[in-house]
């Protein structure tokens, strides 16, 4: 159990709903983790930079809009590319069944849909080593 | 140093070692003000213009962990979009738990090494309620504060202690009514104290109105000559601080103060002579 862990909620894309990437960062606070979150409608680069000045240890992407298919291999790209591939990523939102294993192959460690519990979430963390 | 070397260190205040900054001319201005104010969207514009000068600009945006969880939700860079992809802006969430031997001093140390590698214009953000949040922000050279209408009777909530230390005083949101009456309250309610008072000045990050004058002023503050008696008490305060917090039987002594079997001055007196 790696303890407090600092990490980057992000909202990629022209999405406007963060209602969920919200209660996350407020359930993992609760956990007893930082939690830094980025605002909506951010680049891949811009998330990356983010978590790189934050020194990170996970990042938590959040999208509904349905680009999360371009844009969270996208950003696990830019990750790599930037030296930050330890930097443990997660998905949430709306993200259907048949469209996980490719995000699961391009880097993303887990995904969580609508229904998951915080706990869950916060177990997923604790599992973690980093 | 690289960034991400950089912003590992910055993770580990206790193990940095490099020199002091240089304090002239000065480089690191605190903004604080109450929640909701307009705090990040000042820093904002002020960092814009600083980097549109040539200025690498860093940002410490200082936010309080829960006492409870030791969890912390940082999000003032939600209002900084424009920063999140710029190679001279380098902006850093910090929560005040988790830093140990204290926040100001960590801090200095922190701002020290930005300094050392090249961030030559340094922003401390922070809530400004509290005694600790005055403290933090008096690591700072310069000091921003940020007030707005409707906030009720500020000076009241305020006390002395922030206006104290400011040198500047920005009134945002000036587009909306009750601003102007809040300047003037402010300026009534110093003109009652022997010091010169700091400017105030009213602005509208939303419209813009008055941003360019109050870049202008803050980029034409004096150097400070030496710590003000009320810099170098906070700083004196929260060293002392720093030594209670550190003393090896400090939780102890809170354990026996929460069950009740010592007072406040027994626990003094445990914790005398660190």
């Amino acid at each position: 159990m790696p303890g407090s862990l600092r990490i980057v909620i992000a909202k990629p894309g022209l999405d406007g709903h963060d209602r969920g990437a919200k209660v996350v960062a407020r359930a993992l606070r609760d956990a007893g983790h930082e939690v830094i979150y980025t605002g909506l409608r951010r680049t891949p680069e811009q998330i990356v930079r983010i978590v790189m000045d934050e020194d990170a240890q996970v990042l938590g992407l959040s999208s509904l809009s349905g680009a999360h298919g371009f844009l969270f291999p996208r950003v696990c790209e830019l990750l790599n590319e930037a030296g930050l591939d330890d930097v443990i990523v997660f998905g949430g939102g709306i993200i259907p069944e048949r469209d996980r294993s490719a995000l699961l192959d391009s880097g993303v460690s887990a995904i969580f849909g609508p229904g998951t519990t915080s706990t869950e979430m916060v177990d997923f963390l604790d599992s973690l080593e980093v | 140093m690289e960034r991400r070397e950089l912003a590992r260190a910055l993770s580990n205040p206790q193990d940095i070692s490099c020199p002091p900054r240089i304090r002239e001319p000065w480089s690191v201005l605190g903004v604080t003000g109450s929640p909701g104010v307009g705090k990040s969207c000042i820093v904002d514009k002020i960092v814009k213009s600083w980097v549109d000068e040539g200025d690498k600009v860093a940002v410490l945006a200082i936010d309080p962990s829960s006492p409870v969880t030791g969890g912390a939700l940082l999000g003032d860079r939600m209002r900084m979009s424009s920063v999140d992809a710029n190679d001279s802006v380098f902006f850093r969430s910090i929560a005040t738990r988790n830093v140990p031997g204290g926040i100001p001093a960590m801090l200095d140390r922190m701002i020290d090494l930005l300094f050392h590698e090249g961030w030559r214009k340094i922003i401390i953000e922070t809530v400004g309620s509290g005694q600790s949040e005055v403290r933090v922000v008096a690591v700072a050279d310069r000091i921003l504060l940020v007030e707005g209408p409707g906030r009720g009777d500020i000076i009241q909530a305020e006390k002395a202690g922030i206006i104290e230390l400011s040198d500047i005083i920005a009134v945002n949101k000036s587009d909306l009514p009750g601003a102007e009456k809040v300047a003037q309250e402010i300026k009534l309610s110093l003109e009652m104290s022997d010091t010169k008072p700091p400017a105030i000045l009213l602005c509208s990050a939303e419209s813009g109105d008055g941003i360019s004058e109050l870049i202008e002023t803050i980029n034409d503050l004096p150097n400070a000559k030496g710590p003000s008696i009320a810099k170098a008490r906070e700083r004196l305060l929260s060293a002392n601080q720093e030594i209670l917090l550190n003393h090896p039987d400090f939780s102890d002594v809170l354990k026996s103060l929460v069950a009740d079997e010592i007072s406040i001055a027994d626990a003094m007196a445990l914790l005398k002579g660190a």
